[in-house]
């Protein structure tokens, strides 16, 4: 690089650079917070959906699903999966009960988790109420995921 | 060989990297092997654990070589013995049990088990993506951490402050900072969502890039000498650049998720400019290399740190944006091409600046300049074949991944994902059977330690 451009310009940039876009990145998540309740589904918030969470988190959902794009690409995407089975949460618990505990041969198979009744009503809650997320676009593209 | 005594304890870090690298090669070659085979290993090692152990090793391991790096390097640079090696030597072993057990738990009971004897619900932060270890394991690395950029922060501070030395501390810092969001794990999920962004965009486009920026300047100035004032130039645009892009390029992560439609334009037009950094990288680091002033006997090492700035630009910058702008990113998001980009971004980027690291300081901490003739062969062959076959890795998901993206989601008769799975299997053979090549290349690169042969003959410098 040319002499004129000097080592304390470059340091000059770095410094304002970060500090400027820190500060801006800080702005736009207040901005983002504060404007969630439009978007969130959290009108739909219930106990019974914060436990299903928890049952997801605890049987490690996403190291095999995606929900809204983001986990492991090995299984359906779930963040429609509402929609897809129809509106049921029958279908959904349904579904997830009826895995058979050997796995199906030659071909990927959901685990049998053993999930309780409680277990089960919560979890499908909780696929119900992020179908109910508002995201841009309404992705996923179509109801395959 | 090495400059001060305390460089030493890298050698631990470095050696339990490879060890847990190698982990997590042969859990990615079983993943690669269930793609196409379901029921391999089931119900025993189901996806998800295997995918677990996978993502986990692989950033323990990273981790484990930035510590290593920074413990031989930060010395170096401040001219002073490390602070206090015996805090680097427990610390080490505190986060070794502390992995070891967390993979073990992984693999021996099931996750919701392993939540419960972890006491999960006390603050629960597991089964989120990356960030699957149980909390006490979360509260551990915190722990680690701390310990870690306390030791390398009073080795600075009380010797030579140069930029390499301070940059990799704020990398370091920032790593630490942005780990916390990782306990943070609202019911909302959008909320949860946008802030576990917060550690892995901020980590690996945000505060990784300052220490692989660094870890690359400290090796290109030992192994060209080229006049530092040139060096750290380059290293501050090449920041700035990435902080710039890198800060509001989160953005690109939040398109589909339930956040304002703004960061359809911001993510769209920031992430584009992500590639920059990279491609500076590169720029930056064949310039060096060709204005050396002296040939470095440790050709390896120069070959690594050149493929590192090729690759991550490859991986991180052109795969990157392959997919970042929103319109194409409303089909690609959450497929094979997806995986396509993590794969060669994480390698290109991360895996090989530790690589490069560890070429150029593992001769000195066992006393010799360079590796010998035979050593530094092997480990020339270790590269090309590492590296191409992840080249092929990347290929070949990638054109699963479009396959999946117009079967599944742009014709018009959309299939379901398991059918288009089926349809693009052929794409998952061939990716396992570069995974194996690049597992060969893996045992080859262990083996290049041990080769015996000449030694190499050098000028003086």
């Amino acid at each position: 690089m040319r002499e004129t451009f000097t080592k304390g310009m470059a340091r000059n940039i770095y410094y304002g650079g970060a500090v400027f876009f820190l500060l801006v990145l800080i702005g736009l998540t207040f901005d983002t917070v504060k404007g969630l309740p439009k978007t969130d589904n959290s009108e739909n918030m219930t106990e019974l959906v914060a436990a299903g969470k928890r049952v997801w988190e605890r049987n490690d959902c996403i190291g095999c699903h995606t929900l809204l794009g983001e986990g492991a690409y090995f299984a359906p995407e779930l963040g429609n999966v509402y929609t897809r089975f129809g509106e049921s949460t029958e279908a959904i618990k349904g579904f997830i009960k009826g895995r058979p505990v050997d796995g199906i041969k030659g071909r990927r198979s959901m685990p049998q988790f053993n999930l309780t009744d409680e277990e089960l009503d919560a979890v499908a809650e909780f696929l119900k109420y992020v179908d109910g997320v508002k995201t841009a676009r309404d992705w996923p593209p179509n109801v395959q995921g | 060989m090495m400059k001060y005594e305390s460089q030493g304890v890298a050698k631990l870090y470095f050696i339990a990297a490879i060890g847990l690298f190698t982990g997590q090669i042969l859990f990615g070659v079983v993943m690669g092997l269930q793609y196409v085979m379901g029921d391999f290993l089931f119900p025993e090692i189901p996806f998800n654990v295997a995918r677990m152990v996978h993502t986990n090793l692989l950033i323990v391991w990273l981790l484990f070589g930035f510590m290593g790096s920074a413990y031989f390097l930060v010395p170096e640079e401040s001219e002073r013995e490390l602070y206090a090696p015996w805090l680097a030597k427990l610390m080490f072993w505190i986060f070794l049990v502390a992995g070891a057990l967390t993979i073990l738990g992984y693999l021996l009971v099931p996750y919701a088990q392993l939540a419960d004897l972890t006491m999960n619900d006390l603050l629960p932060t597991m089964g989120r993506e990356f960030l699957e270890q149980p909390t006490i394991t979360k509260i551990g690395i915190v722990i680690v951490a701390l310990a870690f950029i306390f030791n390398i922060g009073m080795t600075i501070l009380t010797g030579r402050k140069t930029v390499i030395n301070l940059v990799l501390l704020t990398g370091l810092v920032g790593l630490a900072v942005f780990f916390l969001f990782s306990f943070y794990n609202p019911d909302n999920i959008v909320l949860d969502k946008y802030f576990w962004w917060f550690v892995v965009h901020l980590w690996v486009e945000g505060v990784w890039e300052l220490i692989m920026a660094s870890l690359l300047a400290f090796v290109l100035i030992k192994v060209t000498g080229v006049d530092r004032e040139v060096i750290e130039k380059w290293l501050y645009i090449i920041i700035a650049m990435a902080l710039i892009s890198g800060l509001v390029g989160t953005g690109h992560h939040f398109f589909w998720i339930g956040t304002p439609d703004y960061w359809q334009w911001l993510g769209s037009i920031f992430s584009a400019l992500e590639p920059i950094p990279f491609f500076m990288m590169t720029l930056f680091a064949f310039n060096v290399v060709n204005k050396r002033r002296r040939d470095h006997p440790n050709k390896a090492a120069v070959l690594w740190a050149l493929g590192t700035a090729v690759m991550a630009f490859l991986g991180a910058g052109v795969w990157g944006f392959l997919h970042t702008l929103a319109p194409v990113n409303y089909y690609t998001h959450g497929t094979q091409v997806t995986a396509a980009h993590g794969h060669m971004a994480f390698y290109g980027a991360y895996v090989m600046v530790v690589l490069t690291m560890i070429s150029y300081s593992m001769p000195l901490m066992r006393g010799q300049k360079a590796g010998n003739q035979k050593a530094q062969v092997l480990e020339m062959w270790s590269f090309w074949l590492m590296t191409v076959s992840m080249v092929f890795i990347t290929l070949f998901l990638t054109g699963a991944g479009i396959l999946q993206v117009y079967l599944q989601r742009f014709s018009e008769d959309p299939l379901p994902f398991m059918v288009v799975q089926e349809k693009v299997a052929l794409f998952y053979w061939m990716r396992e059977v570069a995974g194996l090549v690049f597992l060969i290349g893996l045992i080859l690169y262990i083996y290049s330690f041990f080769a015996k042969g000449d030694e190499v003959v050098f000028a003086e410098d």
